[in-house]
């Protein structure tokens, strides 16, 4: 367990380092606030809530979840450092758990430094902030679903744009799944068990009970669960394919 | 003690390792020759556990590298061709983490880091990240890197490619000092190397191992082993020196005016050449024996068409 935290502290430091986490921080508050104020009208509601920053998180991780993620696995193949790491005392499991959760920190760091938008609507009027907070954990948790995609899909390139690309396509599916645009590819001719399991995938449909701040079990389990299974695919790819 | 039989790596149809088998114990150390391609790096990958070969087993210590990669893995220092690190890290930091993945902890783990700094002298550039380094210190800090927990079996991939005269001097001298009770593979296509370092070479061609033995041995194999060369003040008639007893053959380098005598085998023929010049009074101004000359057998074992 201590090599996850070796592995960990390497890989946080290393997104402080390089710019990555504070253009990403940076972009990711900009972006929110942009989203949050002027497309979703926090203001205009009159509500004390914070809904729609919530609602625009799914669309916000889609392009930036990938992109913190996309240099993971491939830099490390990229630059050999993968046959240094894989050659050290230290398991694929160690590392894909290091470098996940150090990236999820970071997802989380950025998730905290949003508290102005929760400070104004606490000083416009008064929200619960029970909900605010199981919203904050449950955006947390879908974030860790990206990621976890993310980090498989730049575990299969040494190229950071095809890494980025894959994430985003991969990413977009899981987003949609629930939606026609994905369904409409099976209505016809897939059986409606088919039909519902896909729509069932969709992290919109999971995540929309989350961001009024009810974390029901089954939403929790579904993004655990998808988390687990891209981590696992994750570790897959890298045991298998170690190599160029 | 490294023991390897019938192993064999296949990428695809092309057979980059093929049927090698070896053993290597404490206090050896080997010198992996070949030329580029040879698969003396990926030999080097399945010691290490990086690659897993298609057939054939890696035993160290009695440990099966199939079954106990970790295991191993903690004893061996290792440091890949190119000698990748974390390029975003100071060199300070990226020893720390590895040290703290060796799990050196507490004063140990100071103490460590603190004689590597000396061992490989990078004291001057502990806070600059490794990308901004030249690739001498770049490959210092590898080095650094794969000795940092005082592993009983290191493997080096080509640890001197790319540095100047003095760094290989010092790399050599830091192998030679490293390697008392330890068991060292480096490879190499720089032939010098070998002699100064090792005390075994294995020479890799296409996947095979086409010779196991002392540098002496390697040396050996040169026709030019025991040769006699020597060169003239001025024109005389040396026709004489080929007909002794004991001389298989002469050589002229025209442009040099250099003479090499070659031996029969197992023939000594130096007396018998320097009787000869002070019979004649040959006005011999330069008179050598040769050790042998590597990169002519070198291409000999290498070139050697298979059968």
């Amino acid at each position: 367990m201590s090599q996850v935290g070796t592995i960990f502290r390497r890989e946080f430091a290393s997104f402080f380092a390089t710019p990555v986490a504070y253009v990403f921080i940076t972009i990711f508050l900009v972006l929110s606030g942009v989203f949050s104020f002027f497309i979703g009208q926090l203001y205009e509601r009159g509500q004390a809530d914070l809904l729609p920053f919530f609602n625009f998180h799914p669309w916000l991780y889609l392009f930036l979840v990938p992109a913190i993620a996309m240099r993971s696995w491939s830099e490390e193949r990229k630059s050999g450092t993968i046959e240094l790491l894989m050659t050290l005392p230290v398991t694929t499991t160690q590392a894909v758990l290091g470098k996940f959760f150090a990236a999820w920190a970071v997802l989380g760091l950025s998730l905290l430094l949003t508290f102005p938008l929760w400070l104004t609507v606490n000083y416009l009027g008064n929200p619960d902030n029970g909900i605010i907070v199981a919203a904050y954990l449950g955006s947390w948790l879908m974030a860790g679903g990206f990621l976890a995609i993310s980090l498989c899909m730049s575990a299969l390139t040494k190229n950071q744009v095809v890494a980025f690309i894959l994430a985003i396509v991969v990413c977009f599916i899981f987003v949609l799944s629930g939606s026609g645009v994905v369904l409409d590819a099976f209505q016809g001719w897939a059986p409606s068990i088919v039909l519902d399991t896909v729509a069932s995938f969709s992290f919109l449909t999971h995540f929309e009970a989350m961001a009024k701040g009810v974390l029901a079990l089954n939403d929790v389990a579904y993004f655990l669960i998808v988390m687990v299974i891209w981590l696992v695919a994750n570790h897959m790819v890298i045991s298998q394919k170690k190599a160029d | 003690m490294i023991s390897v039989s019938h192993l064999s790596k296949h990428f695809d149809s092309f057979k980059a390792v093929d049927d090698l088998s070896f053993s290597v114990k404490p206090g050896d150390i080997v010198g992996f020759l070949g030329p580029n391609g040879a698969g003396k790096s990926t030999t080097m990958k399945m010691l290490t556990g990086f690659l897993r070969p298609t057939s054939g087993d890696i035993t160290v210590d009695g440990l099966s590298i199939s079954e106990h990669a970790k295991a191993i893995q903690a004893k061996i220092g290792y440091l890949p061709e190119g000698a990748p690190a974390y390029g975003d890290m100071t060199v300070i930091q990226f020893l720390n983490f590895i040290a703290d993945v060796r799990g050196l902890k507490g004063d140990t783990k100071t103490r460590s880091i603190q004689s590597v700094i000396e061992k490989v002298t990078l004291a001057d550039v502990l806070d600059r990240p490794i990308e901004n380094l030249s690739k001498g210190f770049k490959r210092r800090v590898g080095l650094a890197q794969a000795i940092i927990h005082d592993p009983q079996i290191l493997i080096l991939d080509e640890p001197t490619d790319g540095l100047d005269p003095n760094q290989k001097h010092q790399v050599r001298e830091l192998i030679q000092q490293l390697s008392k009770d330890k068991l060292v593979i480096v490879s190499t296509h720089i032939l010098e190397e070998v002699t100064a370092v090792c005390n075994r070479v294995m020479v890799i061609a296409d996947g095979k191992l086409r010779f196991d033995d002392t540098p002496e041995g390697l040396l050996k194999q040169s026709r030019y082993h025991k040769a006699i060369t020597l060169h003239l003040s001025y024109q005389s008639d040396i026709s004489g020196l080929a007909e002794l007893a004991g001389v298989a053959d002469m050589e002229v380098d025209r442009p040099t005016g250099k003479v090499t005598l070659f031996p029969e085998p197992g023939m000594d023929i130096l007396h018998l050449v320097t009787e000869y010049i002070q019979l004649r009074k040959l006005p011999v101004d330069t008179l050598y024996i040769e050790q042998g000359r590597l990169d002519e057998v070198f291409r000999q074992i290498t070139q050697q068409e298979v059968a």
